[in-house]
């Protein structure tokens, strides 16, 4: 067990070590370089000051040769600075991290508070009426586009309600952080509603039929023990498995509902990064998303051997 | 899946038929902007006074073009992974396996746009050809092409794992068939039915970061029409005209959804031993 983990953590470097590279090459392919930008930016710059530039900054050198250099530097904890904001890397990336857990935390837990009820629920009478919705809702939310969605609901609460603001985390001068969230988070949660549910149907489904379970009945357990206490326990392990996998997206944030809401999370700031040519903080952004993406699937496994002493013993 | 099946109907009847009866979707009149639905304009005119009725269709027509190359070069990349990995075995199976749970496993949105961002002119494209409406969608198929073929190509090499030691495989190895031959003649048709269900549930799923990369600006960008990128106008007039972001997101909607009641019916019908769930 622990020479798996050994051996996933070590496969989990690998993939960084290998995207760091391809993220460094393909950054380099993006529209304009860091120097243009700077003499875009000051008339008095001149060429020969471009020259000297680039020399101090090593953008002279292959771009392999710079990728090492970065690579060395990372190694000893050392994530360099943002043109971008004009501050460490660190600095910009510590707020965004806690907007973007914020966000992705309350919205992972309203989706768990109403899925798993209604997964369970629609598990208890197959082909019933909540059960048919489990379903629809399912088909529904992995194929709605969560921008629109979104969009959808700054329309009704914001434009012609106006109930709730449309975007942003607070007010001019702070405050009222509450009520910026609920938007984006009633956004991302109704989106990851049906599939959960559909998980915690299918986890329950799959245990009703197992040996245990007959032999409750058989001992003469009640209907509510029965469920609560023997078929939920065990169908909870799969779920516990895709909780810990969404884990990296606390990390990398949720881009798309960060653009429509203008909440300045994780997934807004590697956005910017790249499109504003920050290749330190892109770079920082986007490894620590994908190091966290791998982090949560090894713990999913983890806790998935752990939990169910069944796997571990074969 | 009937109604999946009649959704699309329905969707491409309306892209063939729209060029005959529609105004020019990139036809700009700044004296109709944000127009009302009429005779004239079904669904009414955006910020910009073009046909939004127009404009939907012309915005149906690229998603599904990028969605159709993309999910058939994904089902080709991760069809010949799975069935190389599959056939072969050993230590050409745990590269490539391991290769597949690596870029299963990286966050993708973020990684699509650092791809989307970069500027193919550094690469030595024509500007000629940069501009026209083929590469902007051969170009986003490529992209979406390069993570999307990971779940083909597991779907592939389970499949052809469990073919592989089937007697026919072993009478044509020992008629001396070659290992190309095996894997396309032998092999290929019998796992055929998990690819053609595996590509069809992943169109919807296309169709989805298509709109998505194209309404943050990094997909088609305007004046071409598509879903996403009308999103992105309809939101800076959200205000004025709150009505505009409806129509693109509901197309979106039921497009995808049309093709997950689909690929899940053919799913059943295909393999009725295993249901969905």
């Amino acid at each position: 067990m622990s020479r798996a983990v050994a051996l996933r953590l070590f496969q989990s470097l690998l993939v960084l070590l290998v995207m760091s590279f391809v993220i460094y090459g393909l950054m380099g392919l993006m529209p304009g370089d860091p120097i243009d930008l700077m003499i875009a930016g000051d008339p008095r710059l001149t060429g020969e000051d471009a020259v000297r530039l680039k020399a101090l900054y090593g953008l002279d050198r292959p771009w392999t040769e710079r990728w090492l250099r970065w690579l060395a530097q990372m190694c000893q904890g050392e994530l360099g600075y943002s043109r971008l904001y004009g501050r460490p890397v660190w600095e910009s990336m510590a707020p965004a991290l806690v907007n973007s857990a914020t966000l992705m935390l309350s919205s992972l837990g309203l989706a768990l508070i109403l899925a798993l009820p209604l997964g369970i629920m629609a598990s208890l009478r197959p082909d019933g009426i909540l059960d048919r919705l489990v379903n629809l809702l399912s088909f529904a939310s992995v194929s709605v586009p969560v921008f629109w969605l979104g969009l959808m609901l700054i329309v009704v609460f914001a434009v012609l309600l106006g109930w709730l603001p449309a975007g942003g985390m607070e007010e001019v001068g702070g405050g009222d952080r509450l009520r910026h969230l609920i938007l984006p988070v009633s956004a991302l949660a109704l989106a990851g509603i049906g599939q959960l549910a559909r998980h915690m149907r299918a986890a329950m489904m799959a245990e009703a039929a197992s040996d245990y379970m007959r032999t409750a009945r058989a001992k003469g357990c009640g209907p509510a023990r029965m469920v609560l206490s023997h078929q939920l326990r065990n169908a909870l392990l799969p779920i516990v498995t895709i909780v810990a996998l969404e884990i990296g997206g606390l990390f990398s944030g949720a881009l798309i509902t960060e653009t429509v809401f203008a909440w300045p999370g994780m997934g807004r700031l590697i956005y910017e990064a790249v499109m504003g040519n920050d290749f330190n903080l892109a770079l920082s952004g986007l490894l620590l998303a994908t190091a966290m993406t791998l982090a949560g699937s090894i713990l999913a496994d983890i806790a998935y051997t752990r939990l169910d002493p069944r796997i571990g013993r074969k | 899946m009937r109604a999946g099946a009649l959704i699309l109907v329905f969707l491409l009847a309306a892209m063939l038929l729209a060029p005959l009866t529609l105004p020019d979707p990139e036809a700009l009149d700044l004296m109709a902007r944000l127009e009302p639905l009429s005779l004239a304009h079904p669904l009414g005119t955006d910020e910009l006074g073009r046909d939004i009725a127009a404009r939907l269709l012309q915005g149906g027509r690229v998603s599904l073009g990028v969605a159709a190359i993309t999910a058939i070069l994904a089902g080709l990349i991760g069809t010949c992974i799975g069935l190389v990995a599959g056939y072969h075995g050993g230590w050409t199976d745990s590269v490539l396996m391991r290769l597949t749970d690596g870029v299963m496993a990286l966050p993708l949105l973020p990684l699509l746009i650092v791809l989307a961002a970069a500027d193919p002119a550094k690469l030595g494209v024509p500007p000629e050809i940069l501009d026209s409406e083929g590469f902007a969608i051969a170009r986003l198929a490529v992209i979406i092409g390069c993570v999307g073929w990971t779940g083909v190509a597991r779907l592939v090499r389970a499949g052809t794992l469990s073919v592989r030691s089937r007697d026919f495989v072993r009478a044509a190895l020992a008629l001396g068939a070659s290992p190309g031959r095996i894997m396309l003649r032998h092999i290929l048709p019998n796992v055929a039915s998990p690819i053609i269900v595996a590509t069809t549930l992943s169109v919807g799923n296309i169709i989805l970061i298509e709109s998505a990369l194209s309404f943050l600006g990094l997909g088609i960008r305007p004046p071409l029409a598509s879903w996403g990128n009308m999103l992105t106008g309809a939101m800076d007039v959200v205000w004025n005209s709150p009505s505009l972001a409806f129509w693109p997101g509901l197309a979106i909607f039921l497009t995808v959804l049309a093709f997950n009641l689909v690929g899940d019916g053919m799913q059943k019908r295909f393999d009725p031993k295993r249901v969905s769930d």
